[in-house]
């Protein structure tokens, strides 16, 4: 049973080593694809496996619970590794057009795989300190993707970038440090029962608020999110969609189970500083994106902008509330890597990535600008697209509670992003495009730009059936929230102790 | 560093400490010792080598690339924790045969993958460390 849980991890690993070997050669981008391939196959079986059987755990190297290393899949979980496994297989084909010779023999495919076992993993595990290993392995294997490649710019991203998620690694590290002191235990499921009996309830709360800012630096909340906007717009098109994709919804996936399985205790405290944060945190991001005039920067303005609807499905607290988060998290996910992938080949065809130096889209790409509608309106939550339903979830949740204000800011959040989205249309697409700049100073060959836009036609396909057809998927969300509001099978099934 | 004194130390020094990294690698796990500590002795050796002879000459001593010693090494340690697959137990279980007895007091030694596991950790730190190294010491 608990190789199902271990080879989506072990396949991208095994991946990154064999690529690495060949990295000097051709094979070594087809083997990255292939093992992307087999991630999407074993993310899969493990899917089909929770959906059969439910919540289910592995005690790695046969040490029982809570002395060893657990991995465990519930709902969640499950979702977020096969949509991890997505978004690596569509950056695996993405980067075979734009990823130049040079860099694959720098091992770059070895990088990417090991980025995304790394996220695997920080999904799977069930034990806190192991949380940290697969920060930590993310972290590196992000820093080198940012730099990789070379020049100023990225450099000077990968320095702000790896200082302040160091500084978070910390934040939380000496967090679960103070934990283990109180607890004496890193096993989360164990930990959940321990925090609830432990005398120094203060205590724990400062713990709390801990994890809150270390897992918030890394989830770009505010007001710790400055590394985002600062980093994201210098790295390879494909590595920007895929740290916009996936590696703040690490720190949203984190917060979501440290704060529904064992930080419960003072909900009223700790989820309302939470309420608070993803307000401002949806504000600021929005407001961020309409100073902006740069294609990337925009984007990396409105993650922020959407990490805060996701903290706030967590923060409401309410079943239909984190129902909206966890569908807000998937559909998020999919659509801000397509948005990213789209600039990559709008750079292709007009030259630039500056709104000012480029335009003329519609004219030149009128296919990429019917691909840049989808993933935009969905972004902005026009129905029938994803965006609409994740959107309606968290509003309703808040109405429900009568959180009128949180529910207004969120539609005003949303109108906000339509003007910026109108904004990257009317210059990129819209105006002709600007004298004096070159439009196409490195016009792909077709080879190049059919790799880039086979997965943003997929990506948007997702986004469209998940918009017309969304029962399933919300409830399987639905499903997933039941069991994060009561996680009593993910303790049962994790300790062993069957009722 | 051009210290004649150094240089004919460190061709003593090295191949000592390279064998003390193998004999603190093979005590591992029933005694202190183990792949992660044989593999930082092993690195420091060939740190002293090429700070006797250069970076350059160094890189010809251990004739593959850093870089490749440390994925294989991870390789070496993945696989070896698979390998519980065909014994039906989870990851990195450890696998055990005691030749001559049935355990650690009555055999006279075992095969076991956990041995395997910490020679890919030993490579891993070694190849890890001896590129980091000797990155700082080219870029001078």
């Amino acid at each position: 049973m608990s190789w199902v849980l271990v080879m989506p991890i072990a396949v991208p690993f095994l991946t990154a080593v064999v690529a690495f070997l060949a990295r000097s050669y051709p094979a070594g981008r087809w083997i990255s694809l292939a093992g992307s391939v087999l991630s999407l196959v074993a993310s899969a079986v493990l899917m089909a496996a929770v959906l059969d059987q439910g919540v289910i755990a592995g005690q790695m190297s046969n040490w029982d619970a809570p002395f060893g290393i657990t991995l465990v899949a519930d709902y969640l979980a499950a979702v977020m590794v096969v949509i991890t496994a997505i978004t690596g297989l569509a950056t695996a084909i993405y980067a075979l057009g734009e990823i130049p010779e040079e860099t694959e023999a720098l091992g770059f495919y070895a990088l990417f795989q090991t980025l995304i076992a790394g996220v695997t993993g920080a999904f799977l595990t069930g034990d806190l300190f192991n949380l940290y290993v697969w920060f930590e392995v993310m972290l590196i294997a992000s820093f080198s993707l940012l730099v990789i490649g070379g020049g100023k710019d990225r450099l000077d991203a990968g320095i702000k970038y790896v200082a302040l998620n160091l500084v978070s690694t910390l934040i939380f590290l000496a967090g679960i440090g103070l934990l283990y002191g109180v607890t004496g235990t890193l096993n989360m499921a164990d930990m959940r029962e321990a925090v609830a009996n432990a005398e120094n309830q203060g205590l724990i709360t400062v713990i709390a608020m801990m994890f809150m800012v270390g897992f918030g630096v890394k989830a770009a909340v505010f007001p710790l999110f400055f590394w985002l906007p600062a980093s994201y717009h210098t790295p390879y098109f494909a590595i920007s969609a895929v740290f916009a994709g996936l590696l703040t919804k690490v720190g949203v996936y984190a917060l979501m189970r440290m704060f529904t399985l064992v930080f419960v205790g003072d909900v009223g405290f700790t989820h309302e500083i939470l309420i608070w944060v993803s307000v401002l945190t949806m504000f600021t991001g929005v407001i961020g994106a309409a100073a902006q005039t740069d294609f990337r920067k925009i984007l990396s303005f409105h993650i922020i902008s959407q990490i805060g609807y996701m903290t706030l499905g967590l923060a409401l607290y309410t079943p239909l509330a984190l129902m909206g988060g966890v569908f807000y998290l998937v559909h998020h996910i999919i659509v801000k890597a397509n948005l990213f992938f789209v600039a990559g080949l709008a750079k292709q065809y007009a030259g630039d990535t500056d709104l000012n130096r480029i335009g003329g889209l519609y004219k030149s790409a009128p296919l990429l600008a019917a691909l840049f509608i989808i993933p935009a309106f969905s972004l902005a939550g026009f129905p029938p697209l994803s965006g609409f339903w994740a959107k309606y979830l968290i509003v309703k949740a808040a109405i429900e509670l009568d959180a009128w204000f949180v529910a207004f800011v969120s539609l005003l959040v949303g109108l906000l992003t339509i003007f910026s989205m109108t904004k990257i249309w009317g210059m990129a697409f819209w105006k002709p495009h600007p004298e004096g700049y070159d439009p196409t100073p490195d016009r792909a060959p077709p080879k190049v730009t059919r790799a880039m836009i086979t997965p943003i036609a997929a990506l948007a396909a997702m986004t469209i059936v998940i918009g017309f057809y969304p029962e399933p998927f919300v409830q399987f969300a639905e499903t997933a929230a039941m069991q994060l509001m009561d996680p009593t099978d993910y303790v049962t099934t994790v300790l062993g102790v069957q009722p | 560093m051009n210290s004649i004194i150094f240089t004919a130390a460190a061709r003593l020094l090295v191949a000592l400490m390279f064998v003390f990294s193998l004999f603190m690698l093979l005590r591992g796990h029933h005694l202190p010792g183990g792949g992660f500590i044989g593999g930082l002795i092993g690195a420091v050796s060939f740190i002293v080598y090429s700070l006797a002879c250069g970076p350059a000459e160094a890189r010809k001593a251990i004739r593959i690339s850093p870089e490749v010693i440390a994925m294989l090494g991870l390789g070496i340690a993945l696989l070896a924790g698979m390998f519980a697959f065909f014994m039906g137990d989870p990851l990195f279980t450890g696998q055990w045969y005691w030749v001559g007895g049935d355990s650690y007091e009555t055999s006279a030694f075992s095969l076991n993958t956990v041995l395997v596991f910490d020679i890919g950790v030993y490579l891993v730190v070694l190849g890890g460390i001896l590129s980091l190294s000797y990155a700082f010491e080219e870029e001078t």
